[in-house]
């Protein structure tokens, strides 16, 4: 078995997974904003049962902008797969995508990422130092 | 500060969300890596690969992964859910190592522990924002429905 990242360019290993942490970020937050709009899906679940709770998700707007956007993260994760290691892909686009969604979540979610959610991205971002290392 | 505790299915939804994301992602990673290299001037042969049994498998078990995901976003913050769930770092690196063979350097390793690491002690904190009027239950988008008597 050949291993993909092997002869890779750092400079388009880094751009695969730009787009990926860019789009997931991009999805996940107009997910996230969706799912505020729609409220407690269990409790939604257990007055209109499981057809209800769908409905409730298929009919709100931005629900469907962030999986457009999380379909491109995808594929942008298919492509990435085909010429990375896993080990380095999954965690570090992940990652990434946790320190974006950091900040995005504050600007436009307005969640309160307090002390504790910033040390965690400061080690997260030293973390994928390590990975990429 | 005092927060609401997180209930028992809803730990459950977390380890759902961290199982099946790794677990996909690592059959996405077995099914990739045994195509021949795909390029961007061929779209039609990544849409193709969907349809390989172990990208199928993978498919199937992101949905699961998404399903969970939503549930856990409409509940708590986006920045509580992601963190939360890091404990499938973990899984995605023993996964690589053992079931694809893929090498993984002690660096990769102590970069993965300290991610882990990080991450965990924020799911110690408060899982949604509080906003006032937060306590006053919000008028749901769903349609109530009413169950018909038999």
């Amino acid at each position: 078995m050949t291993i993909p990242s092997a002869n890779i360019n750092p400079w388009n290993a880094a751009a695969m997974i730009a787009a990926v942490v860019l789009f997931s970020t991009a999805g996940e937050v107009l997910t996230a904003a969706a799912m505020k709009s729609v409220g407690d899906l269990d409790e939604i679940r257990a007055h209109s049962g499981l057809k209800g709770a769908i409905r409730a998700v298929l009919t709100c707007p931005l629900f469907f902008a962030g999986v457009s956007f999380l379909a491109l993260a995808f594929f942008s994760l298919l492509f990435a797969l085909n010429h990375l290691n896993l080990s380095l892909v999954a965690p570090a686009s992940a990652s990434l995508t946790l320190v974006t969604n950091a900040v995005a979540g504050k600007i436009f979610l307005k969640e309160n990422v307090d002390r504790r959610r910033w040390t965690a991205a400061v080690l997260v971002c030293t973390g994928v130092y390590f990975l990429a290392h | 500060m005092a927060h609401a505790r997180l209930l028992p299915r809803q730990y459950t939804i977390l380890l759902m969300v961290s199982l099946c994301a790794p677990l996909g992602d690592s059959c996405l990673s077995r099914g990739m890596t045994s195509l021949p290299p795909l390029s961007l001037a061929h779209p039609a042969t990544l849409i193709a690969a969907i349809f390989t049994p172990w990208i199928a498998l993978g498919i199937v078990l992101l949905i699961g992964f998404f399903a969970c995901y939503l549930t856990a976003l409409s509940w708590a913050d986006l920045t509580f859910v992601l963190p939360a769930t890091a404990f499938g770092y973990v899984i995605v690196a023993l996964l690589a190592h053992f079931w694809l063979h893929e090498p993984i350097s002690v660096e990769r390793w102590a970069g993965i522990v300290l991610i882990t690491l990080g991450v965990s002690f924020v799911a110690d904190g408060p899982s949604r924002t509080e906003r006032p009027g937060d306590g006053v239950p919000e008028q749901s988008a769903a349609p109530i429905e009413q169950e018909q008597p038999r």
